[in-house]
């Protein structure tokens, strides 16, 4: 997916973290995009390559000035490594959701094709309903809610939020972990 | 282990007030007496802003040691006054046993979350091991690059830890690597536009200050004779050629100063951030300037104005670059046209019955030193002492630039005095200002240190009153302090030498008096409270069209003094 156009200059931009795992990073750079009034539309944590380093996407609105400000800021943590941006055309990105569907009777069929064509998986089943993994990229994952939020009674989403990575054939690349 | 960390580090000061969860540090303190000299303060924010002062006036990095909760956070005004003007500190706070922590436990306060945005970086000590790394990590990083707060908050139970105690000589924050010296190909571009320029002017801020970098500037601006303008932190660059000087720029910024900015064709930046209080709208700012910006935190390149040709490195690598050039200039024609600026709207003030606050200043300025470190509160006077006092050396003028603290300049010019035992110190305050610190005069007393002192009382939050007379139709609300105390009286029951002043022919003498006194000294000097700073770019205003003159509005006198203005 290319960055989004969400009017004027500003777009969707994907950042990819590296920092030094220690307490209280990730509140600091939360507690960064707030007080510059940087608008998040997703975070994610987890561990990286390397012991003591983790690794954040971060999904940020933004014009061009602003998403330069965020890296430069984001530089100004002691704890940040890296930043490196990810880049709009050589990517890939996930996303997972877990949905919580009711089943009340007939549309059972209905359910298994749509996850199905979607390449979901039926992972908790109950006599009122079920629970759905879906994996794709973001678009994939909201397409996926929006069909299945017509036809079924939606209980509960859990979503993780985006990861990404440069593909090897991206000129973006150049950090390891 | 502590201290011995601190005397790896060099130092021999520290700021701060004892409390509980401090206690057994300040216990240990007892034994480093011969070696470390403590201050004690009245409040925890006087403590910082002394520490504040002396990093300022001396470039060492000024260290507190405060007790948790409200200990701590008592600092945060003046943490964040460090932080906003880029003041290397590094503030030691107790905090409740790490057992403890979470519990809300008596005098806890999460110190780490309340201060990340006012630090450059902090960190809550867990263990006794990571102390000295965590010590020589803090002073590092309060002092390379740009320069700030850092904060060490220090448990009990870690405080009083037993063990071995091994002080790192490297450090290595592989995340940390400021950039110093600036990119040549940048370097060269800029010197072909000035090569290029017919009227190029020459920034200067803080940051010339804080490099310790002011001579090169000098050297710079003779070197080539470009005209130069300041910063209000910028204050000290002083041009061989003194017809190169076109005073500050901005909000109450001179008249040609803001004239040279706005018809410069180039201007070199060296260590501003281009706050809102330089630029007025941000549109209108130089418009056929292009902009050369040269500053050590990448992230002030283009964050409030389009630079042309960003230059991120330390001032002193990149001016010694620049001086390396040689070509031939000549500016004079341009010099020429700002002089005539100059003559024609000159900074001024009209005398009168009552004393003007600007000549108190300007006589102040002949009479001290030229090496006195003046530190001015926030306010009408912060921007009269910026006008009217020339300051001819880097760090001589202290004052809270981007915060805008009330109550800075009492403590701040304590800790330039124990900074500067050899200098004059002189703080000039208004009188709302003075009165948000005024507990460390008990201070100045007790460590018998000849600070003087100026209060210029307007009986008014004089700034503020300003713009309600200029933007809301004179209606004062909240700003006119009719009931203000006998400050010299105060200043004499606290054991402080103190004279009122309330006629203008009183005025040399008694500046004369204080400039030669030996010990501390006050004086209370009612002026003026019609006075408006001048000329002024309203906010967000075009630099090029300041308003050079308002009425004084005399109902004021009445109101507040009580009689009538003739």
């Amino acid at each position: 997916m290319s960055d989004r156009q969400i009017f004027g200059g500003e777009h969707e931009h994907t950042v990819s973290v590296l920092v030094y795992n220690k307490p209280g990073v990730l509140r600091k750079i939360a507690g960064l995009f707030s007080r510059r009034g940087f608008n998040i539309s997703s975070i994610t944590v987890g561990d990286g390559k390397d012991p003591g380093l983790s690794r954040l996407t971060i999904v940020v609105t933004g014009d061009d000035k602003v998403i330069e400000q965020i890296q430069k800021q984001l530089y100004k943590v002691v704890e940040v490594v890296k930043v490196s941006p990810i880049d709009p055309k050589h990517r890939v990105e996930r996303e997972m959701a877990l949905v919580k569907v009711r089943l009340d009777g007939g549309e059972k069929i209905e359910l298994l094709q749509l996850v199905e064509i979607f390449r979901g998986k039926i992972i908790d089943v109950s006599n009122e309903g079920v629970i759905v993994e879906i994996t794709g990229a973001t678009s994939k994952v909201e397409a996926f809610i929006k069909l299945l939020a017509s036809s079924h009674k939606i209980i509960e989403i859990a979503r993780t939020g985006k990861v990404a990575m440069n593909r090897w054939e991206s000129s973006y690349n150049g950090e390891g972990s | 282990m502590l201290f011995e960390a601190l005397l790896h580090e060099k130092v021999d000061t520290i700021f701060g007030i004892p409390g509980g969860a401090i206690i057994s540090v300040y216990d240990e303190l007892c034994d480093y007496q011969d070696k470390i000299r403590f201050f004690l303060f009245r409040h925890e924010q006087g403590a910082t802003h002394a520490a504040d002062g002396y990093a300022r006036s001396t470039g060492k990095p000024g260290v507190v040691l405060v007790t948790s909760g409200p200990g701590a956070t008592n600092t945060v005004t003046a943490i964040a006054t460090a932080y906003m003007d880029s003041v290397p500190l590094v503030v030691i706070t107790g905090q409740v046993p790490t057992s403890m922590i979470g519990t809300d436990a008596f005098q806890e306060a999460d110190v780490t979350g309340i201060t990340m945005p006012i630090t450059k970086h902090n960190h809550l000590v867990t263990s006794i091991e990571e102390l000295p790394r965590v010590i020589k990590e803090a002073f590092h990083l309060a002092t390379t690059g740009r320069p700030g707060p850092v904060l060490i908050d220090l448990p009990k139970d870690v405080q009083i830890a037993e063990g071995e105690f091994n002080y790192p000589n490297d450090i290595d924050i592989p995340s940390y690597r400021p950039t110093t010296r600036g990119h040549p190909k940048q370097i060269k571009k800029a010197m072909e536009l000035l090569k290029n320029s017919k009227k190029p002017l020459v920034i200067v801020g803080g940051g010339a200050n804080l490099s310790g970098t002011m001579d090169l500037v000098n050297a710079f601006i003779d070197k080539f004779g470009i005209p130069v303008v300041h910063t209000l932190m910028g204050h000290g660059v002083n041009p061989r050629d003194e017809r190169l000087y076109f005073g500050g720029i901005g909000m109450h910024g001179t008249v040609y100063g803001n004239y040279a900015v706005t018809h410069s064709d180039l201007l070199i930046a060296l260590g501003v951030r281009f706050s809102d209080r330089i630029l007025g709208n941000p549109k209108k700012f130089a418009p056929g300037a292009r902009i050369v910006h040269v500053d050590i935190d990448p992230a002030e390149i283009g964050k409030n104005v389009r630079v042309d040709v960003p230059i991120v490195g330390d001032l002193k690598s990149v001016l010694k670059e620049f001086l390396n050039f040689d070509f031939e200039t000549d500016f004079s024609e341009w010099v020429k046209e700002l002089q005539g600026v100059k003559e024609r709207f000159p900074l001024g003030y009209r005398k009168g019955k009552y004393i003007k606050p600007q000549y108190v200043v300007e006589k102040a300025s002949e009479l001290f030193p030229d090496d006195t470190v003046v530190v001015a509160d926030v306010g009408q006077n912060q921007m009269w002492v910026a006008q009217f006092y020339r300051f001819k050396h880097p760090r001589s003028f202290l004052c809270s630039g981007g915060l805008g603290t009330m109550g800075f300049a009492l403590p701040a010019g304590i800790g330039a005095k124990i900074g500067n035992p050899n200098r004059e110190v002189l703080v000039i305050a208004g009188d709302g200002g003075f009165q948000m610190n005024i507990q460390e005069l008990m201070t100045i007393n007790r460590y018998k240190l000849p600070v003087k002192v100026i209060i210029l009382d307007n009986n008014a939050l004089g700034m503020v009153r300003q713009w309600q007379q200029l933007f809301f139709k004179c209606r004062y609300s909240a700003t006119l302090l009719d009931d203000n105390p006998d400050f010299a009286g105060i200043a004499r029951v606290v054991g402080i030498n103190a004279r009122r002043v309330e006629k203008p022919e009183e005025v040399d003498a008694a500046l004369e008096e204080l400039a030669n006194s030996k010990s501390p000294t006050l004086l209370h000097v009612l002026v003026d409270p019609r006075e408006n700073v001048l000329p002024m770019v309203p906010s967000g205003g075009n630099l090029a069209e300041p308003l050079t003159d308002a009425p004084l509005d005399s109902g004021i006198v009445e109101k507040i003094r009580g009689g009538s203005d003739e």
